[in-house]
């Protein structure tokens, strides 16, 4: 829950002004708007790579207000995040890669061997264990990092443009990797620039603008303009 | 069942591990660094301690020895003693008499008949004495004083011996010793600061490397301590490693000097004592080394992460 959270840069005009957002637990909500309407700051306040200028954020009941900067790496555990990019760590495998955000955790090497593979089933990965991220396409790194995220079952899922390196056909298995998770129970939050995407999921769609939400529609649609 | 702080810790210190093995190339400055630091601090730590038992070894022999006319009596040899112990600058005082004297003299020139047959036991012209041994080299004067006394002089038969020249001597090392101490103390905090410096260094370029992988860390969740701790145990296996090579290199000099020098005497710096006190002290001193080489690795690494990965307390 956001409640007039604005977000202003030095010397740059406001990236967010009184941005009000409500999300119901296991939502799909889906965030479009031009490049720098705010979409990724929106992201980053969530997050908390960025603290907000002023206004309330209120994520699975904990206050941001009140959150203490060493209580934010705990924070991060609570929220899965896929990126455009994918964030993968080329030198490392697969696995490895998923595996990475259990050990950060302090979890057990057992359960780390016990969680992975199932991870890598749901998100359509089996039997790439081994690979490394160079070796794959777009479309399973871009799983790869769906699994990485999810693993450690969080209750709200960010993916900030998660298709925008993919072909379409690549861009379709993520989206229905999200609409997968998001079934098991997980809020997701999408930003996409696909119009097709957006047109075709029929889910809810926040449109932001220069800073400003300009449109929330239960059952969106979305033009590029 | 390992519960998640101790397997946390058990990971960053496997991770310290796997990045020194990565980074020992790019270490090798800082380590060779910290090697000559606490090389230097090896050296200042046995020449403290030669220079100690030099000055130790002057002392012992330092003494005051006040000869005694004929005619004094066993009671008031007994009362001078007691009277000498008494005062603070005196450490202890021991009464040799004429015969005692001439028994140490025979034995002195045992080897020269010329010698012995000028003196027998019915011409003996040797005094008895007390030998007074001070407390403080520093505070001969005293004592002297209280021998010049007029109460004094009247028990006396010949010049008190007050080993002058060697109390000189004394204050000579003492003066270097102490030049050297604070020359090792400045030496050493230089080297201290290089070193650090060279580790800021290292690990900058470390934190460099690893941007992206850290980066990602930080985005999933990991605690500052996560990140910073294996960064702390890579700069810790440092100053471990830096003292071992140190160690090796003193200890390969010390055979040297030793074998080359036979034990002699370099001016003030006994190398035989040096050896030994090497020898007998190398587990004690390399644990010392190692210690220091970790605080100055852990301290360094401290400082230059928190300078370094400043993004990771957003």
């Amino acid at each position: 829950m956001l409640d007039r959270v604005s977000k202003t840069y030095n010397r740059r005009g406001p990236a967010l002004e009184r941005i009000s957002l409500h999300v119901e637990p296991k939502e799909f909500v889906i965030i479009v708007g031009p490049s720098g309407a705010g979409k990724s700051t929106l992201f980053k306040l969530l997050t908390r790579e960025e603290k907000p200028t002023s206004g309330k954020i209120i994520v699975g009941g904990i206050d941001y207000e009140h959150l203490k900067d060493r209580d934010v790496p705990l924070l991060r555990r609570k929220i899965g995040v896929v990126f455009q990019d994918f964030k993968l760590l080329n030198n490392k495998t697969v696995y490895e890669n998923v595996a990475f955000a259990l050990e950060i955790a302090g979890i057990s090497s057992s359960e780390i061997k016990h969680t992975v593979p199932k991870v890598l089933d749901v998100v359509g990965l089996k039997g790439k264990e081994n690979n490394y991220p160079l070796e794959l396409s777009g479309g399973e790194r871009q799983r790869v990092a769906i699994a990485r995220a999810i693993i450690r079952q969080p209750k709200i899922l960010i993916a900030d443009e998660p298709t925008g390196n993919l072909d379409p056909k690549h861009a379709w298995d993520v989206i229905k990797v999200l609409e997968k998770i998001n079934k098991f129970g997980t809020t997701v939050l999408l930003t996409t620039h696909n119009q097709e995407i957006v047109n075709t999921l029929k889910r809810r769609v926040v449109t932001i603008r220069d800073g400003h939400i300009v449109s929330d529609k239960a059952v969106g649609q979305y033009k590029n303009s | 069942m390992k519960d998640h702080k101790y397997i946390t810790v058990e990971r960053i210190i496997k991770n310290g591990f796997v990045n020194f093995g990565r980074n020992v190339w790019l270490a090798v400055a800082a380590i060779a660094m910290m090697g000559i630091t606490l090389t230097i601090l090896l050296f200042a730590i046995i020449a403290n301690a030669t220079f100690t038992h030099t000055i130790n070894d002057l002392t012992s022999h330092i003494d005051v020895v006040e000869y005694l006319k004929d005619n004094v009596s066993q009671s008031q040899v007994d009362r001078q003693i007691r009277d000498l112990k008494s005062l603070p600058e005196v450490k202890n005082a021991t009464y040799t008499s004429k015969a005692d004297a001439l028994l140490a003299y025979e034995k002195l020139n045992a080897n020269n008949p010329t010698l012995l047959a000028a003196i027998s036991q019915t011409d003996n012209p040797l005094p008895a004495s007390i030998t007074i041994k001070p407390s403080d080299p520093n505070r001969l004067q005293d004592i002297q004083d209280f021998l010049n006394k007029p109460s004094q002089k009247v028990l006396q038969s010949d010049p008190t011996s007050y080993s002058g020249d060697r109390k000189a001597a004394i204050d000579k090392i003492t003066s270097a010793t102490h030049f050297f101490q604070q020359a090792g103390i400045v030496g050493i905090i230089v080297f201290i600061v290089i070193s650090m410096l060279i580790i800021f260094n290292t690990i900058r370029m470390a934190i460099f490397n690893r941007r992206d992988e850290l980066i990602i860390m930080r985005l999933l969740g990991a605690s500052t301590s996560y990140i910073r701790g294996p960064f702390v145990v890579e700069t810790m296996l440092y100053g471990a490693v830096a003292a071992a090579i140190s160690l090796i290199v003193c200890w390969s000099l010390f055979k040297v000097a030793s074998s080359t020098l036979q034990a002699s005497s370099l001016g003030l710096l006994d190398i035989g004592y040096s050896n030994n006190y090497f020898s007998n002290h190398a587990a004690s001193i390399l644990t010392i080394q190692i210690l220091v080489g970790i605080l100055i690795g852990a301290a360094s690494s401290l400082i230059a992460t928190r300078r370094y990965l400043k993004f990771n307390r957003q």
